[in-house]
């Protein structure tokens, strides 16, 4: 009786197990995107919602250059991410700074309308299909104790780690990173010690177009790479950056995990059908509660 | 004064709305009228909450389509009247957007605007999800395909049907079964396009104008005060939050009317017509007509309703002359969707109406 | 006493903007607040408006506990202000900026509105009556149909101060009414709160304008950093040793 007890009791771990793998590997976009969504908004205010766009650019280029033009793998990697660099770059320079009244409303719409654009040419691109893309090493599943993962997920999630580590030591250790954390606190302090802050966001929109880039690289070969798949994804990254605190570095990773690994739980526990619904409802329960999220910067009005 | 101008404005618009469809070669120029009506009175209803009380709503498509769906349910699961089906889809949906507002009106600037997208989102889930049981079948409706069979719409006894001559795309796109069950309306049918015409226009004409009084009142200027100045409205003794709540259910009135009354005409309601980028689309009306402008509300609606029209119109000049390119101009519509939002924030974000109508004075003073 | 501040402090994260401030406010007459840069006085206002609550203390209003309720409660009850930085409404009318001081004392609500009824329209002219008659007090009735925009600053700020009085209050609160105002339009403004003190309004005013501060008040009361440090006539603030001490190194210079 007690052994069946623990039978059932294991393959329910293993499920867990699996649902866990599963949410971690969806979880890593979701935090480099939302780490993207962040970079912008603490140089800028603004919420890029392009940001999903960049993912999916990402995503055609290395189809595009890996599958269609045969390019090898790495090379097609660095040459898409820079190609997404130069759009998030542009979209800077030919959009946002050009902005004759820079309120709220009118720059979140404007980004939206960049992503509707983005999205269109996209379409026109790379036509409605979806395009395959290859695995990085192969797909044979991996075992790891009981629940088995690919060894895509293991890129993505390594490449995950890499991209996090870099960005701190950038953050931390360099100039620029260290100008730009400076920007985000105080832009007038910032530029009174001679900071300029028009680079910084330069150079936000570029590392935010870089960041989406490679989320979208690394994840196209498990979702496959089409025109409108940056929707989902940059709301959701968006959501778990919300989560996690708007502004905040750690925030963005901790709530893209946290949702990632929410979603694939809820998806498995409970319905699948209403796994999108999931990372919109903790948002809507996380913006009534908490606005700032769980790390965020609390919003302090002084009068 | 400016109330002389303005009956002059709704008496030339009453008129060109009634003479309008006697001029059209085609019946489905009237469809669109139509849509450009359903469009013109949940952008007045939106242009109240962002326009003048200065608030955000990217989810606004989601009480659209409650009340198209709650019309819908009741009327073709149910066999509710459809006027009594329309007024308990308005409470409903009104019940909502009170429940919904009150925790996020709270928030400001982009949290608000994150808070109804995701609101806006969460409900077209639902729709796709949802599926429901007429009496006595075991065939659900809902899911993908939405709610169809929807009854036309009525008053009293008679039926308001829809017309035989639907346009091909619209039958696919719905998933459209068969005829609509009549509207009736006051011993009238809603069973033409023409008297579905007016019937909407009617509808629009009265909110536009009840807008309009809105707008010129005390709590029109209660409401441009708190966007202006939230701290001085409230010295003044203004409560923000419940004229928030209030314009903000406000405006998800007019969208359940405009949902109830789509419901009926194109007598199916699914989840693609009103998710995001349908949320997104209304917006951009209301940008485009002007954040500020009641009128430019209609203008808005129009444009934006009648550029798919324009494309293809475009399109099909194009296949004349040259049938590859056809590719280049299909879907379009949404590469320009993208250029037109961008280009009118960036250069006149008091939207087309007031830029245009600015501009031109510009020129003739010189 | 119209107005009774008790011991009332506010910390803003680590600093402490106000510390144990109490005075009264008699009722009828101009009371000033003054005090060097940073002193709490504009806190203080905002502390009474309601915009924000207070971490210590309490302040009554006839009587009324007033503190930590919220702004439009506080106005329903009798007090108003206008601003440092002016907040009129730009997308308004001169006339209508006063007519949104009128609204507390009008109903419409929504549906009367909605469909403009008998009563609604009744109303709206009554409205436009009496904020005329509060321009004219101000002396902005000309301009009465021009946008708020058009107006130089200083008449900006009486168009601010005829709006709070269209809400007929009993006791304005008056934060740096004389900023940015030349000569003659200090003049001007002396005699507009002199002429509000007639019509029984009690004045709570914020100056760094020593001059009109001296002339108009009945009695002041002086902060500094956070604290209360005098209160007392013009003539006795002129003199107080400590007033003298908190103000040197500033610009202010007493006539």
């Amino acid at each position: 009786m007690f052994s069946l007890f623990l039978y059932f009791f294991m393959s329910f771990f293993d499920q867990l197990l699996q649902f866990f793998v599963s949410g971690v590997t969806q979880g890593s976009i979701y935090a480099i995107v939302g780490l993207g969504f962040t970079i912008i908004y603490n140089s800028t205010e603004i919420i890029n919602f392009a940001q999903g766009e960049f993912v999916m650019l990402g995503a055609m280029f290395m189809v595009t250059f890996n599958a269609a033009l045969g390019l090898p793998i790495p090379i097609s990697f660095v040459i898409s991410v820079i190609a997404v660099l130069i759009i998030g770059i542009l979209i800077d320079l030919l959009i946002i700074r050009p902005v004759r009244k820079p309120t709220h409303i009118s720059l979140i719409i404007i980004t939206i309308g960049a992503s509707i654009f983005i999205k269109g040419v996209a379409m026109l691109a790379w036509k409605k299909d979806y395009h395959a893309a290859t695995p990085f090493s192969g797909e044979k599943p991996i075992s790891i104790g009981t629940a088995a993962i690919t060894p895509q997920a293991l890129w993505v999630i390594g490449i995950t780690c890499v991209v996090l580590v870099l960005l701190h030591l950038f953050f931390e250790y360099t100039d620029t990173g260290k100008g730009m954390r400076a920007s985000a606190i105080n832009p007038k302090a910032a530029s009174l010690l001679g900071i300029r802050v028009k680079r910084m966001v330069l150079i936000s929109f570029a590392l935010s177009g870089a960041l989406g880039a490679v989320a979208g690289i690394i994840i196209a070969p498990i979702t496959f790479a089409i025109y409108n798949m940056g929707v989902m994804l940059g709301l959701k990254g968006f959501c778990g950056a919300v989560i996690g605190g708007l502004g905040s570095v750690p925030g963005a990773i901790i709530g893209g995990f946290a949702l990632g690994v929410l979603e694939a739980m809820g998806a498995g526990l409970i319905s699948s059908a209403y796994k999108d619904a999931i990372a919109f409802v903790v948002l809507l329960l996380v913006l009534f509660m908490r606005p700032t999220g769980i790390l965020g910067k609390g919003e302090m009005k002084r009068v | 004064m400016s109330e002389k101008r303005d009956y002059i404005y709704i008496g030339i618009l009453i008129a060109t709305v009634s003479l309008l469809p006697f001029f059209l070669t085609n019946d489905y120029y009237l469809h669109v009228l139509i849509l450009i009506g359903l469009h013109t009175i949940i952008v007045l209803g939106l242009n109240l909450l962002m326009g003048y009380a200065g608030q955000i709503s990217l989810g606004h498509a989601a009480f659209y389509g409650l009340g198209a769906y709650t019309s819908g349910i009741l009327t073709a699961i149910y066999d509710f009247h459809p006027v009594f089906a329309a007024l308990i889809a308005l409470l409903f949906v009104g019940l909502i957007a009170f429940v919904v507002g009150i925790p996020s009106l709270k928030l400001r600037g982009h949290y608000l605007a994150i808070a109804t997208l995701g609101f806006g989102i969460i409900i077209s889930i639902i729709f796709n999800e949802m599926k429901l049981a007429p009496k006595g079948t075991d065939l659900p409706m809902g899911g993908p395909e939405g709610i169809t069979d929807i009854p036309k719409l009525y008053f009293l006894k008679y039926s308001f049907g829809l017309d035989n001559i639907l346009p091909v795309k619209l039958g696919q796109v719905t998933g459209l079964s068969n005829v609509v069950p009549n509207l009736y309306a006051f011993n009238i049918v809603f069973d033409t396009d023409l008297k579905y015409y007016f019937i909407v226009w009617i509808f629009a004409l009265l909110l536009l104008i009840i807008s309009n009084n809105i707008i010129k009142s005390r709590v029109g200027r209660a409401l441009r005060a708190l966007h202006t100045s939230e701290t001085a409205a409230s010295t003044l003794g203004i409560d923000i939050q419940k004229y928030k709540l209030s314009v903000f259910v406000l405006s998800a009135f007019y969208a359940s009317i405009a949902g109830s009354l789509y419901a009926h005409f194109i007598a199916s309601a699914g989840p693609s017509s009103f998710g995001f980028h349908k949320s997104i689309m209304l917006v951009v009306m209301v940008v485009v007509g002007g954040m500020a402008s009641i009128w430019g509300s209609i203008f808005g609606a129009a444009f934006i309703t009648l550029l798919p029209e324009f494309i293809d119109a475009l399109n099909n000049s194009v296949v004349k002359i040259q049938p590859e390119l056809f590719y280049i101009f299909e879907d379009f519509d949404i590469i320009v969707y993208g250029l037109i939002l961008m280009v009118i924030l960036i250069f006149m974000p008091e939207g087309l109406t007031k830029g245009i109508v600015d501009r031109l004075k510009g020129k003739f003073s010189k | 006493m119209i107005l009774k501040v008790s011991d009332l402090s506010i910390n803003f994260g680590g600093v402490k903007a106000l510390q144990k401030v109490s005075f009264d406010v008699k009722e009828g007459g101009v009371k000033a607040v003054i005090g060097p840069n940073g002193a709490g006085k504009t806190t203080l206002f905002n502390l009474i408006t309601g915009i924000f609550p207070p971490t210590n203390g309490e302040i009554f209003f006839d009587e009324v506990r007033i503190d930590g309720k919220k702004s439009h409660r506080i106005a329903s009850m009798g007090i108003t202000r206008t601003f440092q930085n002016l907040e009129i409404f730009d997308n308004m009318t001169v006339l209508e900026n006063v007519m949104v001081g009128r609204h507390l004392k009008s109903g419409s609500g929504f549906m009367e509105c909605a469909f403009r009824s008998l009563s609604a329209r009744q109303e709206e002219k009554k409205i436009v009556e009496s904020s005329l008659k509060y321009l004219d007090f101000v002396g902005l009735k000309p301009r009465a149909n021009d946008m708020s925009t058009a107006l130089p600053l200083g008449h900006q700020r009486y168009l601010e101060i005829a709006r709070a009085l269209a809400m007929e209050p009993r006791l304005i609160l008056l934060d740096e009414p004389a900023a940015g105002l030349d000569e003659r339009e200090t003049e001007d403004l002396l005699m507009l709160i002199g002429k509000i003190r007639e019509s029984g309004i009690t004045v709570l005013l914020v100056e760094h304008d020593m001059g009109l501060t001296m002339e108009i008040s009945d009695e002041i009361v002086v902060l500094d950093h956070g604290e209360l440090i005098a209160e007392g006539t013009p003539r006795e603030i002129q003199y107080d040793k400590k007033v003298i001490e908190a103000y040197l190194g500033e610009d202010e210079l007493f006539t």
